[in-house]
């Protein structure tokens, strides 16, 4: 099996495994009990939020452990409407090719009196910072703009967006999801009030995730029941887990340089290949998205089947057609970025992790190419589009 | 439980009857690539019995293999059975379809009875309109 999915999950790094192994079998007590096994764990969640604070430029009274990605972007948010519904503050700034967690949590708060702002994008897919700079009002309470796209992997200027957050007094939130471990993050110099991060994006184990909450900033309990994490997150904290998060980080991180020179030869290969195929195109900037993002619109074929053919042999990638999703229209961060309805059902997402070798993206350009041709010449589009009774669009 | 079943997957991977055919006795195609899948249906025709028929289906997996299913079902068969032929009828051949992907069986129900529906009008031969409501040519 070659895994090209790495965006949906990583595997569980061995260090991130062997970490959590202690805390199963030995070091198992609850860190809110009072007896050394409690007290033992207790200082195992301290150190891992040390550890977890200095790796992003933070301070371990600013980490709150949580489920994971989704639950932070609703904790984040939700607090900074929280704090601007007390100033009578209740305008917030986001893009249009945020993740659902973000873009359903602003729906919500829409119905509950918010007003919204969801910039464009540009064909680029990164967000100008001039435009956020122009949407911000006197009653902007939060700009939320995400690290690096899932889908197109672009990576937004949020160092310059917060600069400018920062001097209009307005809180910003990075959705980091996609970052965290695959870029150096440091929540100073990047001028982030709040930040989301998810444990296995980067090799830690799913289910777990943190929020970076710069001092001062109040956060609001989405869980009630206990005092765990300074009583912002109720609910015995998942220490295998945390500690599995921290090792994975700190793996990830630890010559990140080298890994991604690596992951950015094997990505522009993909790139170079599959953009072989006639009428097809890369989805975002070429130059600022991840290392490990390739991500693709083919003409006349549909997603779904795509997926479906190359899994046959054994390519594990994913897309952002309707069809693999369940609902009617094809992914919003394609349609943001200009694809139409047409090219955007036919979309192809890979994305690289350092356990993938040059052989395996010279197999699997040649298996694209493959596929593209068997479904074209099985799609009536492209019929069409060869004997010039539709026009290309690519 | 996988997303389609065993037949859905066979006939996705090994399609039958995939192609056009040259100077077909009449030719049907539904949908629109907005939506993301458009089937394309030709028939020969000899009397009243379907003797062949090919297809070409943009779509996913379960529009590829309903078109595939449903141009078994209705080869060799006089035009009065192919069109009685429904969507849940394909779907059923199919194994199943998960429920959102129902209107793919749609499509190929509905590809025939326009690729019918051409034969008769290119033909001058009466037919019912009530059996061809739902299509819009």
């Amino acid at each position: 099996m070659i895994y090209l999915d790495n965006a949906a999950t990583m595997r569980t790094s061995e260090v991130a495994i062997d970490a959590m192994m202690p805390y199963m079998r030995t070091i198992y007590g609850n860190p809110s009990s009072l007896h050394s096994a409690g007290q033992q764990a207790n200082e195992a969640l301290f150190s891992a939020r040390e550890k977890l604070a200095a790796l992003i430029g933070a301070t371990f009274k600013e980490v709150y452990f949580t489920s994971g990605g989704s639950e932070s972007d609703n904790q984040a948010i939700i607090s900074a409407a929280r704090i601007g519904a007390r100033k009578g503050k209740k305008h917030i700034i986001s893009t249009k090719i945020e993740h659902h967690a973000v873009l359903h949590t602003l729906e919500k708060l829409k119905n509950n009196g918010f007003e919204i702002t969801l910039l464009d994008v540009g064909e680029s897919g990164i967000v100008s910072v001039e435009d956020v700079k122009n949407a911000i009002r006197d009653d902007t309470i939060l700009v939320s703009v995400m690290y690096a796209n899932n889908e197109i992997g672009t990576v937004q200027p949020i160092a310059e967006i917060g600069k400018i957050c920062r001097e209009k007094g307005v809180l910003f939130h990075t959705d980091a999801v996609q970052a965290v471990g695959h870029l150096k993050i440091d929540v100073q110099t990047d001028n982030i009030d709040l930040m989301s991060i998810s444990a296995h994006k980067f090799g830690g184990p799913k289910g777990v995730g943190a929020l970076y909450a710069r001092k001062g900033v109040l956060l609001t309990s989405l869980i009630e029941g206990g005092a765990q994490e300074n009583n912002k997150r109720a609910g015995t904290e998942n220490l295998p887990a945390i500690v599995g998060m921290v090792a994975a980080l700190e793996k990830s991180l630890d010559d990140l340089d080298r890994k991604n020179a690596y992951l950015k030869k094997l990505r522009d290969m993909l790139i170079d290949g599959i953009l072989e195929i006639p009428h097809s195109a890369l989805n975002g900037d070429r130059e600022k998205r991840l290392s490990n993002n390739a991500s693709f619109c083919f003409e006349a074929i549909e997603g779904e089947s795509l997926l479906l053919l190359l899994s046959d042999k054994g390519i594990c990638a994913s897309s952002g057609s309707a069809c693999t999703s369940g609902s009617l229209d094809p992914s919003h961060v394609l349609l943001a970025i200009g694809r139409v309805h047409d090219v955007a059902h036919g979309s192809l997402r890979l994305t690289l992790s350092v356990d993938n070798t040059m052989e395996e993206v010279e197999y699997v350009i040649a298996q694209v190419k493959w596929v593209v041709e068997y479904l074209r010449n099985m799609s009536p589009v492209w019929r069409d589009l060869v004997e010039g009774k539709r026009q290309f669009i690519l | 439980m996988a997303l389609y079943s065993e037949k859905v997957m066979d006939h996705f991977r090994n399609p039958r009857n995939v192609g056009i055919i040259e100077n077909a006795d009449g030719v049907g195609e539904v949908g629109n690539a907005k939506c993301g899948d458009i089937m394309k249906i030709y028939l020969k025709i000899d009397g009243d019995i379907i003797t062949d028929v090919k297809f070409e289906t943009f779509g996913c997996g379960s529009a590829i293999a309903s078109s595939s299913m449903a141009t078994e079902l209705i080869k060799g068969k006089p035009l009065s059975e192919a069109l009685e032929l429904t969507n849940k009828a394909v779907a059923e051949a199919l194994d199943g379809l998960p429920a959102y992907k129902m209107h793919c069986s749609v499509l190929a129900e509905s590809a025939i009875k326009k690729a019918i529906l051409d034969y008769y009008k290119k033909n001058g031969r009466p037919y019912d309109e009530s059996l061809f409501a739902d299509i819009d040519d």
